[in-house]
């Protein structure tokens, strides 16, 4: 079954203190490459049947409902995979 | 049954809808923690209790609501997000935007609910050093004109409990200047930024002072012996002010 794929990001001026955290353990592991860490979310919605352009509008609109706020977050991709 | 005695469970609502005090609505929703001690605020304050659940859509002609504390729908998604879409948070949104402009104060999680509803600007990131904290904790009074403050003096230093995760208050840098030139930063944090909070806010108002929102809990500090210091009754002035507006006697 296809599924919409939303991806949502804490805004770049936001700062994001579980990325903040991740980047902190890293080099304990000695990952020592990465100078900045930011933590999204990742939302699978699957679809029976066809996404249609009218499913994928709302997946979209749920996007900038529900799924993100606006205030602290952007949705950065919102795309259908094919399993 | 006492101001101060509560079922442990079931419906806390004054059995008698006949008295002519102040009916407070408080809002119950999946993982909430703090609404029979809500409740008992508003008792301690003198006026009525009215359970309002999350989702039923009659607000039961309440005169005020407080959405309290805890953790709606585990805060899954992000804290407030989902109870914002209950019914009974349609109804408050319309009656706190309407002429009667309807008091509503969001404590903690019920702040995070207000902003997540847009009835209240900016939002709630995780605490800046990432760990669920609970002190005692000094605020100052920066506006005592709004239904909830009224009862306080400008600039008067209180101590109530803060305990929260996700309690640094975010907005954009023009946001904030607008609530400060408006005077509608109600609280600030004083001594020590607890979570990275922008400009130390700790609670805000709406430009018409009917809706007010917090991160720290005036509803554990009503009664000497259970408050801060195990003293503290410095939130009751929450509860005693609503009353106050209710009744035409604001400031």
């Amino acid at each position: 079954m296809p599924r919409i794929v939303v991806d949502v990001m804490p805004k770049p001026e936001i700062l994001d203190p579980q990325g903040k955290a991740i980047v902190g353990a890293l080099p304990r592991l000695g990952f020592t490459a990465f100078s900045q860490v930011r933590q999204g979310k990742r939302f699978e919605l699957t679809v029976e049947g066809e996404v249609t352009e009218e499913i994928l509008a709302q997946a979209r609109t749920a996007a900038e409902t529900l799924l993100s706020n606006p205030v602290i977050e952007d949705v950065v991709n919102v795309e259908v995979v094919a399993d | 049954m006492s101001a101060t005695e509560l079922p442990l469970i079931g419906d806390y609502s004054t059995p008698n809808t006949e008295l002519s005090g102040a009916r407070i609505g408080v809002v119950t929703f999946p993982g909430t923690l703090d609404d029979r001690d809500a409740a008992r605020a508003i008792r301690v304050a003198g006026a009525e209790a009215v359970s309002l659940w999350h989702a039923d859509a009659d607000l039961q002609n309440v005169d005020a609501v407080i959405i309290p504390g805890g953790f709606s729908y585990g805060d899954y998604l992000r804290a407030g997000a989902i109870a914002r879409f209950a019914p009974m948070m349609g109804n408050i949104i319309d009656a706190a935007n309407s002429d009667a402009k309807l008091p509503v104060l969001g404590i903690c999680n019920g702040f995070q609910i207000l902003t997540e509803s847009h009835l209240l600007p900016g939002s709630m990131v995780k605490n800046d050093h990432l760990k669920f904290l609970c002190r005692d904790q000094v605020l100052r009074v920066e506006n005592n004109t709004t239904a909830w403050t009224n009862q306080y003096g400008l600039g008067e230093e209180i101590t109530i409990v803060l305990k929260n995760q996700d309690g640094q208050y975010v907005a954009d840098e023009k946001t904030l200047d607008a609530l400060e030139a408006e005077g509608r930063v109600a609280f600030s944090y004083v001594g020590w930024n607890p979570n990275g909070s922008r400009r130390n806010i700790a609670g805000i108002t709406n430009a018409a002072g009917n809706v007010v929102g917090l991160m720290p809990h005036p509803e554990h500090a009503v009664e000497a012996g259970f408050g801060p210091d195990h003293t503290g009754t410095d939130g009751l002035g929450f509860f005693t002010s609503v009353l106050t507006h209710l009744v035409g006697g604001q400031k």
